[in-house]
């Protein structure tokens, strides 16, 4: 496969973040991850592609510090974000994961909160924060007065609220419609490149994968492995036109052509 | 269309209800039934008003044991919830003996209270122990039905539990604390009127069910009915405040609270 890389081809920025022999065995002794290799650049979009229950979210939430793993070490380097007295993290579930009882600027400040920030500062951040999803106008309403997308919308702000140096993402926008999809992938890659954010983003959609990341890491089954990784060299920046290139559908064919044997053994697909 | 909808479900209660007294007065009338044996919703009426003092010091008495049970019961049952939250030691230790306070009745409790402590003491405490359980076990619900991948944020942004507890726990928990409460009013009524039962016999007692009793013995049935309808509307009211308060508090947020939109 041509355009199967490693991660030695752009060893030219630091490391982000790095899985060395990384598994991860339930207490109910459910082997659901590894062992796994993986190093992740500061700036890199990084996606991973799997089945469900391949152990892409347990990746994540090792990564996060929310699991630790049974063997193996997961380093995440010493980030400017921590030096500046932020948290190098952020983190975006499959749900929105607000608090219904605060309002959409109190959900937003919530990092901040905890981190005891300053309020003046806070409040400027949580602005920028709004701002930058494009919420502005809503800092005052309650989560169950938005729509599915705008949920995510402040889910999002949520993680970039403290400026993290790496965006982890969880299938952030496998409940939304298409078009809502597609819209915020957008925002989502215009973001990236104004802010220069890592970001690991697990789905199960291969166009999505494709059309975001740098680099697609695809899963095995339970107990999930990397199968493959494919750099997309697509041109930049990425458009709706990319959507129907032809290029486009090239990377989707090959990522899905890697991805078969994931499912092979699956019953009913 | 769906405010006269609204008005026939207020109405129809009240109608069935003037239908029950319209009726009940006339099959006393027709049939001559003196008041010591059924006195008829007039009788009862004008007992209310004529012992207006008397009734209206008792209902004082009675909600005043009431509040303090309920009080009681809100703060105890919260408090003990927290502890259970925070220790699992705690909580496998002592919640069985909640239980066990729970389920025995306190109509037999009460009488055993009242040998050891002061009276006014001994019928707080049969409120409290009615009231406080279902406070207990709704906020012990509560907090442990709070999201998990929300945790898992409070997690990620080094939560201490001191902030885990009071700005995740306790606000998820806030819709059952309510409907706990809700509950508790109701029996703290209840516990304060069987201790007063229990203890009207030993004799100062001046509480609405002491009443009740006394007019018993008395054979003064209208007085007996009379205060048994201040008590059903203490009861009415006290639950509807609490509903009332449980809606202003979640009417911005919760599930339960949806369709008032302003």
């Amino acid at each position: 496969m041509a355009e199967q890389a490693s991660s030695e081809l752009d060893a030219g920025s630091p490391l982000a973040v790095s899985l060395r022999g990384v598994t991860k065995v339930y207490d109910t002794g459910v082997a659901a991850l590894g062992p796994v290799d993986l190093d992740v650049r500061r700036g890199e979009f990084v996606s991973l592609v799997g089945p469900s229950g391949c152990g892409k979210s347990t990746a994540l939430r090792l990564i996060a510090g929310l699991a630790a793993p049974t063997a193996g070490t997961v380093s995440v380097s010493p980030l400017a974000a921590e030096m500046r007295g932020h948290h190098p993290m952020g983190f975006v579930f499959q749900e929105p994961t607000l608090m219904p009882w605060a309002s959409v600027r109190e959900n937003v400040r919530l990092p901040l909160k905890l981190a005891h920030a300053p309020t003046g500062e806070a409040d400027a951040r949580i602005d920028e924060a709004l701002a930058q999803v494009g919420l502005a106008e809503f800092a005052k309403a309650y989560p169950r007065e938005l729509s599915g997308g705008m949920k995510m919308r402040v889910s999002l702000a949520r993680a970039l609220v403290t400026d993290p140096d790496i965006l982890l993402m969880d299938e952030p926008f496998a409940a939304l419609d298409e078009i809502t999809r597609f819209r915020l992938n957008n925002d989502l890659l215009a973001l990236w490149r104004k802010l220069h954010k890592t970001v690991i983003f697990v789905t199960h959609s291969v166009f999505e994968s494709v059309y975001l990341s740098q680099r697609v890491i695809v899963m095995t089954a339970r107990p999930g492995r990397i199968g493959a990784e494919f750099r997309i060299s697509a041109t930049e920046p990425r458009g709706e036109e990319f959507r129907t290139s032809a290029e486009y559908a090239g990377f989707c064919r090959q990522v899905s052509g890697a991805l078969a044997p994931a499912y092979a053994g699956q019953a009913g697909v | 269309m769906k405010s006269s909808l609204h008005a026939v479900r207020l109405l129809l209660p009240v109608v069935v209800f003037a239908a029950a007294v319209v009726l009940w007065e006339a099959i006393v009338r027709i049939n001559n039934i003196q008041p010591y044996v059924l006195p008829g919703p007039v009788a009862v009426f004008q007992t209310l008003i004529g012992d207006w003092p008397v009734l209206s010091q008792s209902l004082g008495v009675t909600l005043l044991t009431t509040l303090e049970g309920f009080v009681a019961a809100a703060i105890g049952g919260i408090a003990l919830a927290l502890l259970f939250n925070q220790s699992k030691w705690l909580e496998y230790s002592l919640f069985p003996y909640a239980v066990i306070l729970q389920v025995t009745p306190v109509i037999a409790i009460a009488p055993l209270l009242l040998i050891y402590l002061q009276q006014q003491t001994a019928v707080v405490v049969c409120a409290w122990i009615v009231a406080f359980f279902p406070v207990l076990s709704n906020t012990t619900l509560g907090l442990n039905s709070v999201d998990r991948n929300l945790a898992g944020l409070f997690q990620l942004y080094g939560a201490t539990r001191l902030q885990t507890l009071c700005f995740l726990k306790l606000p998820a928990a806030l819709p059952f604390i309510l409907g706990g409460l809700r509950i508790a009013g109701g029996l703290s009524l209840i516990g304060a009127v069987v201790a007063e039962i229990a203890a009207g016999t030993a004799g100062a007692g001046s509480g609405l069910a002491f009443r009740i009793a006394e007019s018993g013995y008395r054979l003064n049935i209208p007085r007996m009915f009379a205060a048994l309808f201040l008590l059903s509307v203490a009861g009415i009211v006290i639950y509807g405040v609490l509903a009332l308060i449980s809606h202003l508090v979640l009417r911005r947020w919760h599930e339960s609270a949806l369709g008032k939109e302003s």
